[in-house]
């Protein structure tokens, strides 16, 4: 057992706040420090916003939980100071096995695009994750970013003012008042603030169980996903085995809904079911045993005046295609930039409403893409299992039935299409870097082109001629990334940004999203993207 | 995009149901309901369009009336 449950990583401490007359008026308070608060801390305070992150808790959380951990997300922690962490301690994969009944149905190898800088995905405790951000977290506040941390500070009682929040926080040493002008509550699943505020939270339950283990053992398993359909040692039911970090495994087991979850918690339950599985002479310790259900729902709107949902607070999915905290951190993307420029007066707050629209977009997909998945290991009706069967009995004897079989489909960033911060397509480019996409990574002399973004706006000019300074526009300076064929080693970012196109100048938001894109410079429809990306109100160019 | 074919278009009408009910003999209900499965999805992956696929469904669903 790692100790890592065991640290107080943020024990508490009195604040002065708690001694403080009247109310303290904070700029933004987040609610949860869990991989999505942390997310958003640590983006609001790395650009100098004031944020104070409660948690009722003061260690990271017990067991793997959250495992798998997608390109994208990776991306939005090199820009946070700590996916290189990630990368360093994570196993990363790409094959797998699929098994149906008692036989293997068919091997594969996601076989990944290359010239990214980062994986498609790592497999990694949840605990290093949240680990890794504390440290990173307590790196700035020690560097002087505004940034504080408090443990074991509960938040008892919300109070929505209109134009701030009020709460009521409970500590060892008794409750406090504090104020916000901005909340964000990353509080998980059960969002104590969304009870609090008596917000709906409706959506699809699966009557299902999953027992969860972290299994310790010496095996020699591959580092590949297998997946179970039906197997022997737990009928009808499916089974994922997936390799982490220090020699743990991951196993989750279908239990179905009729069960007693305290009696299959029990080791002497659950230690003859693993047996079953890895084999009567595989030497192995139980870590850490869970049984969870899940429900795939999502909040109506995310944002609620001064009070914004982010990860599971907002959204909720199967845990199938690893798109919980995936999703949650790249909410925290789309919403840091926004909050900062709201909070420094540039834009309106109608910007904040573009986080609902995106993000809410974005949970969609994933809820879809979840519940499909659900669908298809757990049928719901008697066709609904033969046309599963038939597919995996097909995927055994021809490659075409293989896509067929959803076993996860695994987290990818979502395209922003019909957002109100995009402008009109003025390229014939690729449809992957379309207004609204998320930029895909490039190879570039001596690094990668996200890095090269960073995290403002910023014309991305590719053998275009732009003006060399960029320009200004409502109080936000837009810098130039010039790049030509020379930069282009591989070839990628000519294939990924221009297409058939002989030159392009991109708009980049914050978040590495496309705002806009032409096929050459105008200085007249670029001031709108950007007024438009803004929620300013761009005119038409 | 071509249409869906709903005139006849197998030339050798008897010979295919001949087949068809040939191949389902001897099975049992559950059998036989795994092969319809397995059948449908080799002939969607043939037809392979996402337009005709829903075409295909929705003549199945028999017109109203």
């Amino acid at each position: 057992m790692t100790a890592i449950f065991e640290r107080e990583l943020y024990p508490y401490k009195r604040h002065a706040d708690q001694d403080a007359a009247a109310p303290v008026r904070r700029k933004v308070v987040i609610v949860g420090a869990g991989p999505v608060g942390l997310a958003a801390a640590i983006d609001l305070g790395r650009q100098g916003v004031e944020v104070v992150v409660l948690d009722d808790n003061d260690k990271v959380s017990f067991g793997s939980r959250a495992i798998c951990f997608a390109k994208r997300p990776l991306e939005i922690l090199d820009r946070l100071g700590c996916g290189q962490e990630m990368v360093d301690k994570g196993v990363i994969w790409n094959k797998g096995k699929v098994f149906f009944g008692d036989r293997k149905v068919y091997e594969f190898d996601l076989l990944p695009e290359t010239g990214h800088r980062r994986p498609a995905f790592i497999n990694l405790q949840q605990y290093y994750f949240e680990d890794f951000l504390v440290a990173r977290a307590r790196e700035l506040e020690a560097g002087g970013a505004p940034l504080g941390l408090r443990g074991k500070n509960r938040v008892a009682e919300v109070v929505d003012k209109g134009d701030h929040v009020a709460l009521t926080v409970e500590t060892p040493e008794g409750p406090y008042q504090l104020e916000a002008d901005w909340l964000i509550a990353c509080d998980g699943a059960g969002s104590p603030i969304r009870s609090m505020m008596g917000l709906d939270f409706v959506g699809r339950v699966f009557e299902d169980n999953f027992l969860i283990a972290d299994v310790v053992m010496e095996a020699d398993f591959p580092t590949e996903r297998w997946f179970w359909f039906d197997p022997p040692f737990n009928k009808g039911q499916s089974a994922l085995l997936h390799k982490q970090p220090d020699g743990v495994w991951r196993i989750d087991l279908q239990l179905g809904w009729d069960i007693d979850k305290d009696e299959e918690k029990k080791p002497e339950k659950v230690i003859p079911r693993l047996k079953a599985m890895l084999g009567e002479d595989v030497k192995f310790e139980l870590e850490w045993v869970s049984i969870y259900t899940f429900q795939c729902r999502r909040m109506e709107k995310f944002r609620h005046g001064h009070v914004i949902f982010a990860g599971d607070s907002a959204h909720q999915v199967s845990p199938f295609g690893a798109r919980g905290a995936n999703s949650g951190v790249q909410d925290t993307d789309n919403l840091g930039w926004k909050l900062r420029a709201v909070i420094e007066g540039i834009a309106p707050e109608a910007l904040l409403d573009s986080y609902d629209v995106e993000r809410v977009h974005g949970a969609d997909e994933n809820i879809l893409n979840s519940s499909r998945s659900t669908d298809f290991i757990t049928p719901k009706s008697d066709m609904s299992r033969i046309f599963r069967d038939a597919v995996l009995d097909l995927s055994e004897h021809y490659e075409f039935a293989r896509p067929l079989v959803n076993s996860g489909r695994l987290s990818v960033p979502c395209v922003y299409d019909g957002s109100p911060l995009n402008s009109a397509d003025a390229l014939h480019g690729p449809a992957r870097t379309r207004p609204g996409a998320p930029c895909p990574d490039a190879p570039l002399e001596g690094g990668y082109l996200l890095d090269r973004l960073g995290d403002r706006f910023v014309l991305l000019a590719i053998d275009a001629e732009v003006p060399e300074d960029g320009f200004e526009e409502a109080g936000v300076t837009v810098e130039v990334l010039r790049l030509s064929a020379a930069d282009d080693v591989t070839g990628e970012l000519r294939r990924r940004y221009l297409g058939d196109e002989a030159c392009a100048v991109y708009l980049v938001r914050p978040d590495q999203h496309v705002a806009a894109r032409r096929a050459g410079w105008n200085e007249r429809f670029m001031r709108s993207a950007l007024r438009r990306a803004l929620a300013l109100g761009g005119d038409e160019a | 995009m071509t249409e869906l074919v709903l005139t006849p278009n197998i030339g050798t009408a008897d010979d295919f149901y001949a087949d068809l009910l040939e191949a389902h003999e001897g099975l049992s209900k559950a059998e036989s309901d795994a092969l319809n499965a397995r059948l449908i999805l080799v002939l969607a992956n043939q037809l392979g369009d996402p337009q005709m696929l829903r075409a295909a469904i929705a003549a199945a669903k028999l017109p109203r009336g």
